[in-house]
């Protein structure tokens, strides 16, 4: 009974990471049909916002405000990355509706950028760049707007974009010369994001024992479920994005903004993001290849669930997360301690966590052969279209 | 540059449509062809009073997930080259030579490395190789470097079992590593011993040496387990060490990168602390790591090295001042960052001794050669290993670490004689035969 109560909770546990890294992508792959490559960048940069919170609330006058840093870091982080998807979307993926093709390898060169961007950006660089957009965008503001109207535009308009390219690089190059502001913010090293005391002890229930972070990841987890669900059943702005999920013409001709739509489905999937970041510096590494190692494991569960289910994501979720530590830690062998040579040597093969992920993708590939559309397939008039 | 012919087509109304991409390509184009410039700078220290140069190669993954690492290795490196060019660069035939680096990008990718020593040694022409991190890269090199003749110097602690004419080894093997540190856990710590490692050659190849060895002297393994490189699930190994662990023991882990961040992590919330009985010995841990994994949740845990920043010694002292110095107050020193810097210095004076660069006469002069590394006095053996000193030492709440037992200097022993299939044999390259490197004694 303590097995089942220990796998049942190990299970959720795992779960609900990712439940948590996939909702995101859920809300964006699932009802706008983007292949986000940088969903885990936009996780990462959650992460960073969670570090720079810890930072401010390490010394000085909020010193004392430490141990609940972490609530503030998660709006942070569900703003900043929302935020950085939002510019996504405005700049690039906007551009590649109807290309999936074209936007995964978009969005894929986009996450190479944010991963090198957050190894290199020091105050020079910074200021180069900001310097070079906010030029490149104001010179046309500013200048007669005959000038734009003409056949040469476009070569006015790249020669602006060169002119601010230049002044920004130059910038930071001489800024560069000082030291201190040549000093990269974060660096290709990983940081070190220092959960509150709270987060790192746990709570025995008879033999049972449960580390607070992961009940902490479980209940944020539910939180933002219920949060979702809520907003996309219940919202006006909800209804408009399931309407443009199901029928984008139809909603047009009705008067939904359909692009002011796209821009917050996109907003509140890449603030997801944000938050799954935040909560896994409370569990693991953080540096620029964050996304990396769960950007695999979020489409999986995602494919897996059924494409724009939320339920299908979350059993899914779930379903991964047991079956991964039932077969990794080998507890069938405890619970049939009898069971027969060749199978017990089968399950002693499984039981390391590099095998036990193996058999996890064989399980979901030949799942998905017998039932392509996943779990909870979608039915109605957006399958036909 | 070819932006004017970019901005020509640009200016024609057929394309006039894209202009955004290209842009995009060419602020691009612009920015590389800038930084090209900037990087490109001239040589400060040239002009000095030198009669030639020798170029040597520097190849460490500068990209990609072993950055982290290798950066600090390289650098290192670089230091050294910068000092000893300092102090009047190396004597050859009575002339003074400038050591000029020639620096690849091994990318964290392992035929990468065997593409950019190829091109270092034919198109670069370099003396020797100082580079590489995780034994796979180096397994990749090795087939190049034997290939060429050529000569490779590897800085890193590894599995041991090799023990190739064309490398020079200036890291630990598990005699100088691994096996004193069992040894130590079992006199000290306690009997039942759990491994955990990452899913690649040296933790598996560590761990067998070390199931051996635990056969040998009385030790008992209760479970092991891998985890893929990155992964940073770790429930499911919580799971096993509590089953196997009830009330405290040994955990062995030989975990690379990132993983160890989410395993102590983890570890230390689900109660598996040193204040609970676990004693739990780290291989890949350094200074470094700690820094970046946190030293709350590695304090009281323990680490075997040949070198750490907290050695008290005159020679010790002045390589972390001259490190700091050089690359910021923040940095620390470690024993990879050691052993990489104390090679530079042997195959200088291994040339100065031959009175050539040239490789082959470098290795035969090599045996024998002798540097006040900041670790002590570290001598060439037969067998292209070095003598090291094996130190065991506990994390401190600042990151740096006690070190609670000094075992001196060690002979390195390139095939393990706890592994049955390479018990008995050696390696000595002063010999004239042509199973030099593995033959039985």
């Amino acid at each position: 009974m303590d097995l089942l109560y220990d796998t049942l909770f190990n299970g959720l546990a795992i779960g609900s990471v990712l439940v948590l890294a996939a909702l995101g992508l859920a809300v964006v792959f699932g009802l706008m049909g983007v292949i986000n490559m940088a969903h885990g960048e936009l996780m990462m940069i959650g992460a960073y916002t969670t570090y720079v919170v810890q930072n401010l609330f390490k010394t000085g006058p909020l010193e004392s405000l430490f141990p609940i840093y972490i609530l503030i870091a998660i709006p942070a982080a569900f703003l900043i990355s929302g935020l950085a998807g939002l510019l996504l979307e405005k700049t690039v993926i906007r551009r590649l509706y109807g290309r999936p093709l074209e936007t995964l390898l978009a969005t894929w060169g986009v996450s190479l950028i944010l991963q090198q961007f957050v190894r290199s950006v020091s105050t020079a660089f910074f200021v180069g760049l900001l310097v070079a957009v906010a030029i490149g965008v104001i010179t046309p503001l500013v200048s007669p707007p005959a000038l734009w109207q003409k056949r040469s535009s476009p070569l006015l308009r790249t020669g602006s974009w060169v002119v601010a390219g230049a002044i920004g690089i130059g910038l930071a190059s001489a800024l560069g010369q000082v030291m201190v502001l040549d000093t990269p913010w974060f660096s290709a090293r990983n940081i070190d994001v220092t959960a509150p005391e709270w987060l790192r002890e746990s709570i025995s229930l008879g033999s049972l024992n449960m580390p607070t972070a992961r009940l902490f990841i479980i209940a944020l987890t539910a939180v933002c479920l219920l949060a979702v669900n809520r907003f996309l059943q219940k919202s006006v702005w909800g209804i408009r994005i399931r309407a443009v999920t199901q029928n984008r013409s139809m909603s047009s001709c009705l008067g939904i903004p359909t692009e002011q739509v796209d821009a917050l489905t996109f907003l509140v999937g890449s603030g997801l993001a944000g938050v799954a970041g935040a909560a896994l510096t409370l569990l693991g590494p953080v540096g620029p290849n964050l996304g990396g190692s769960y950007i695999v494991d979020c489409f999986m569960v995602v494919v897996l669930g059924g494409v724009g289910k939320l339920a299908g994501t979350l059993v899914a979720a779930l379903g991964i997360g047991v079956l991964s530590f039932v077969i990794g830690s080998g507890s069938l062998l405890v619970v049939w301690p009898t069971m027969p040579v060749a199978l017990n040597e089968l399950v002693t093969f499984f039981a390391t966590s590099s095998m036990a992920k193996v058999l996890v993708f064989a399980l979901v590939v030949l799942f998905l052969q017998i039932r392509p559309a996943g779990l909870f397939p979608q039915k109605g008039r957006m399958v036909e279209a | 540059m070819k932006l004017s012919s970019l901005q020509a087509r640009l200016s024609s109304p057929k394309t006039a449509g894209k202009t955004t991409l290209r842009l995009v390509g060419g602020a691009t184009a612009l920015a590389t062809a800038i930084s090209l410039v900037a990087c490109g700078g001239g040589d400060k220290s040239a002009g000095g009073n030198f009669d030639g140069e020798v170029k040597v190669g520097i190849l460490h993954s500068r990209s990609g997930t072993m950055a982290i690492s290798e950066n600090t290795v390289a650098e290192a490196e670089l230091m050294a080259i910068d000092e000893i060019n300092a102090a009047g660069g190396i004597t050859i035939d009575g002339k003074k030579l400038k050591i000029v680096p020639v620096q690849e990008d091994g990318a964290s990718d392992w035929p990468t490395f065997a593409e950019k020593a190829k091109k270092l040694i034919d198109q670069d022409q370099v003396a020797v190789v100082f580079g590489g991190w995780t034994s796979a890269s180096r397994k990749a090199m090795l087939p190049v470097f034997e290939a060429k003749d050529h000569f490779l110097f590897y800085p890193i602690q590894y599995e041991g079992q090799e023990c190739s004419k064309n490398i020079f080894y200036s890291g630990a093997t598990p005699n100088q590593q691994a096996e004193p540190a069992v040894e130590w856990l079992l006199k000290n710590k306690g009997k039942n011993f759990f491994l955990v490692g990452s899913d690649y050659v040296y933790p598996r190849t560590a761990n067998t040496i070390m199931k051996e060895q635990l056969k040998a002297q009385g030790g008992k393994l209760v479970g092991e387990d891998y985890l893929p490189l990155g992964n940073t699930e770790v429930a499911p190994i919580i799971a096993k060490i509590k089953q196997a662990l009830p009330k405290g023991g040994v955990i062995v882990n030989t975990l690379n990168g990132d993983s160890n961040v989410a395993f102590f992590k983890q570890m230390k919330a689900a109660g598996i602390t040193p204040a609970n009985g676990y004693s739990i010995m780290s291989f890949s841990i350094a200074e470094e790591e700690i820094a970046a994994i946190g030293p709350e949740y590695l304090e009281g845990t323990y680490a075997a090295w040949n070198y750490f920043q907290s050695l008290d010694t005159p020679a010790s002292k002045k390589f972390t001042a001259a490190f700091k110095a050089k690359y910021g107050d923040k940095r620390v020193t470690n024993d990879p960052a050691e052993a990489a810097y104390a090679m530079v210095y042997l195959w200088a004076k291994g040339a100065e001794k031959a009175n050539s660069v040239d490789d082959n006469k470098v290795r035969e002069a090599l045996v024998g050669v002798s540097f006040d590394a900041p670790e002590g006095t570290v001598t060439v053996q037969p067998n292209h290993h070095i003598e090291k000193l094996v130190l065991i030492g506990e994390v401190k709440k600042d990151g740096m670490f006690k070190i609670l037992e000094n075992k001196g200097f060690v002979k390195p022993v390139a095939w393990n004689q706890f592994v049955p299939e390479t018990k008995g044999y050696t390696c000595d390259w002063t010999q004239k035969r042509p199973d030099a490197g593995k033959y039985k004694l």
